[in-house]
């Protein structure tokens, strides 16, 4: 085929398998594969914690999400993710954007410093906060001369947070960003637009589906979060407790009920976005290849 | 409007891309920069827009330096290679973004927008396709888009990047004749870039022939075809035959015998001849002329066209015959070339 773009985005999918088709029983045992996999790692699971969540009836499902110390966890929980995830749409645009669109020195460095959250230990992302603001580090007298509470207080858990979860972002957007180059950008200046205009009218929407799938990557992170979290919290419950904190301190009360009733409730937060995206992907399919290019 | 380039020199890294290049460009004029590739043309487009500064030298809008001025104070319209459409544009959206995105005071009312894109739109032939996305259009059709989309600003300089660079040969004839046809109907100051000679001949008022960061020769297309100024053009631009020769008192030799070629103003010592393979004259008997052996032969259209030895094979030119010519595989053919020109050997 000379030039695929010439033909609408969704017709392009039957060319895709003719050259490489399996034969019929090695594709069957290849799906057999694939799902039962996800089954017993994924579906089993999320089955039994809504089982055990409803285990004594809806109404003691309905009495343990009514809990003051779980309200508010739920509550925390949701701050935090508010706070951390649009911190994190804006630097993560703006590091993409400057590894993506310039040359300068130090890239590299950049780079590897955007992946360091992965491939550190969260627990350890957590103690560094610590050492950074506890009462022994260098910041600490400061601080406290200052009334300026983080650790074991809701700062030091959005600070963990943010640095935990911030890769996703970025993470989405390098390749996209720099597989589109910059004459699109230069297209725009030369018609006279300036930075702003260029960002909102042509960037923004070059890497919109990218920029989503960060955004919920970084969300369903934000909220489930518990190494990092953990380490800054202090574990203080109905003030410093997020939902998986929570969870953990009831599951080790032997409140089962208890424990996966939030469970469920995060569960369900998880699978909001997940059918969210599912939506997305099914209305505006066609759109999505588009943008991402052939 | 005028646009002068002074003495620019543009280095990415320390290394140079244009060394001290100054080119006039006229008002209304059509031009073509012509080159290799990697031999500057794009850079020298992109500093003139304003997507790039120089790193010496000075370029002019009419009178003034517009060295400084951004891009969007230049005011120039921009074709770019891949013509980089807004893809998730309508063809109308992508033509009104120039005028959507002037500030308040300057800005045409969303229906002058639309009426004038689709304006644009039957300019470039183009009408009806209006509500189309990018990916839905042919590359000749994204390629009138472009430059619909770039002439809606009213720009002061047009400049277009290889614009036919990437389409199939069929489009790209017809291509070139219509955006000649809009330039003389529009009368946009126009700059083109292009590493295809034959574009650049039939389309341009005056080629920029530029080789290694640096113009060889400006001219019309039969200036540079006939009176090519240095080996670089000779060699690009048409085709052409060379051989070494010497140069004593005035006369050109061949080894150990003049050929009957003269050339007062070429100083003693070594040099190169270059003529064109149909501006030779074939010779009956030789007393000052160039011999050789027909060492290959094809059919070229209407003509013929020999391989021909030198000085027993250690130098081949080509020539033509016409196809009646009698020599065949090892025949000798005496011939002397009647256009020609000779250039000392550069002392590296
Ligand atoms: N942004 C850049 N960074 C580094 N080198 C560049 C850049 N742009 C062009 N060059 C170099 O400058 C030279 C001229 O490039 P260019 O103007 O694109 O040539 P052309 O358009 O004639 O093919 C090439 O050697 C190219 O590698
Ligand atoms: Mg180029």
């Amino acid at each position: 085929m000379a030039d695929p773009e010439l033909y609408p985005a969704d017709q392009l999918h039957e060319h895709a398998s003719l050259a490489t088709s399996e034969s019929p029983a090695s594709r069957l045992l290849l799906m057999a594969i694939a799902f039962a996999f996800l089954g017993i790692f994924l579906v089993v699971p999320l089955v039994v914690v809504f089982e055990q969540a409803f285990a004594k009836g809806i109404g003691a499902f309905l009495e343990a999400i009514r809990e003051p110390d779980t309200i508010s966890a739920i509550k925390l929980t949701l701050l935090v993710a508010a706070i951390s995830v649009p911190l994190n749409l804006v630097f993560g645009i703006a590091a993409a954007w400057a590894i993506a669109k310039f040359e300068f020195r130090g890239k590299a460095f950049l780079i590897t410093l955007i992946d360091l959250p992965f491939s550190v230990s969260p627990v350890i992302s957590g103690l560094v906060y610590v050492l950074l603001f506890g009462a022994t580090s260098l910041l600490g007298p400061w601080l406290k001369m200052h009334g300026i509470v983080i650790l074991f207080a809701v700062p030091g858990i959005v600070l963990a947070t943010i640095f935990v979860t911030f890769p996703f972002v970025a993470r989405e957007l390098i390749p996209l960003m720099q597989e589109q180059g910059t004459g699109d950008e230069e297209a725009a200046l030369s018609l006279g637009a300036n930075g702003w205009q260029t960002f909102w009218h042509v960037t923004l929407p070059n890497i919109k589906w990218g920029l989503f799938y960060g955004v919920l990557l970084c969300n369903a992170r934000a909220m489930g979060e518990f190494g990092a979290v953990s380490v800054v919290s202090g574990h203080i419950r109905g003030q410093t407790n997020t939902m998986p904190l929570h969870v953990e301190i009831l599951y080790n009360e032997y409140n089962a009920v208890g424990a996966f009733a939030v469970a469920s409730v995060l569960a369900g937060l998880a699978l909001v976005t997940l059918v969210l995206k599912t939506l997305l992907e099914m209305r505006y399919g066609a759109e999505i290849a588009a943008t991402r290019g052939h | 409007m005028d646009v002068r380039v002074a003495n620019v020199r543009k280095e990415f890294d320390r290394f140079p891309a244009l060394r001290d290049v100054s080119l006039d460009i006229k008002s209304g004029e059509l031009i073509a920069l012509l080159g290799p590739s990697g031999s500057g043309k794009t850079t020298l487009l992109r500093l003139i827009a304003g997507l790039e500064r120089p790193t010496r030298g000075t370029i002019y809008f009419g009178d003034e330096d517009a060295s400084n001025k951004t891009i969007q104070e230049r005011n120039v319209g921009f074709v770019f290679q891949h013509y980089a459409l807004f893809r998730h544009m309508t063809v109308a959206d992508n033509i009104g973004f120039g005028l959507k995105v002037r500030p308040s005071n300057k800005r045409p009312t969303k229906a002058e927008i639309r009426a004038r894109a689709s304006e644009l739109l039957d300019l470039v032939q183009l009408s009806g396709l209006e509500k189309r996305y990018p990916a839905q259009l042919s590359g000749g059709q994204r390629q009138r888009v472009a430059l619909a989309r770039a002439m809606a600003i009213e720009p002061r300089v047009l400049l277009l990047d290889e614009p036919f660079g990437a389409l199939d040969a069929q489009v790209r004839r017809e291509l070139r004749r219509w955006l000649r046809e809009i330039h003389d109907a529009t009368g946009h100051t126009t700059v083109f870039v292009t590493h295809d000679q034959e574009e650049a001949l039939e389309l341009a008022d005056r080629v920029v022939v530029m080789s290694q960061g640096r113009i060889e020769q400006v001219g019309t297309a039969d200036e540079v075809y006939d009176h090519p100024n240095s080996p670089f053009v000779y060699g690009f631009i048409g085709e052409s035959s060379s051989l070494p020769v010497k140069i004593e008192d005035g006369q050109v030799w061949i080894a150990d015998r003049p050929i009957g070629l003269s050339t007062p103003n070429v100083p003693n010592g070594e040099a190169t001849l270059y003529f064109r393979p149909h501006h030779v004259e074939l010779l009956d008997e030789c007393n000052g002329c160039i011999a050789g052996t027909v060492a290959a032969s094809r059919r070229v259209a209407g003509t013929r066209r020999v391989e021909l030895e030198i000085g027993g094979g250690r130098e081949r030119v080509e020539i033509e015959l016409p196809v009646g010519h009698p020599a065949t595989q090892k025949s000798r053919v005496t011939f002397r070339p009647n256009r020609w020109k000779v250039f000392p050997k550069v002392v590296e």
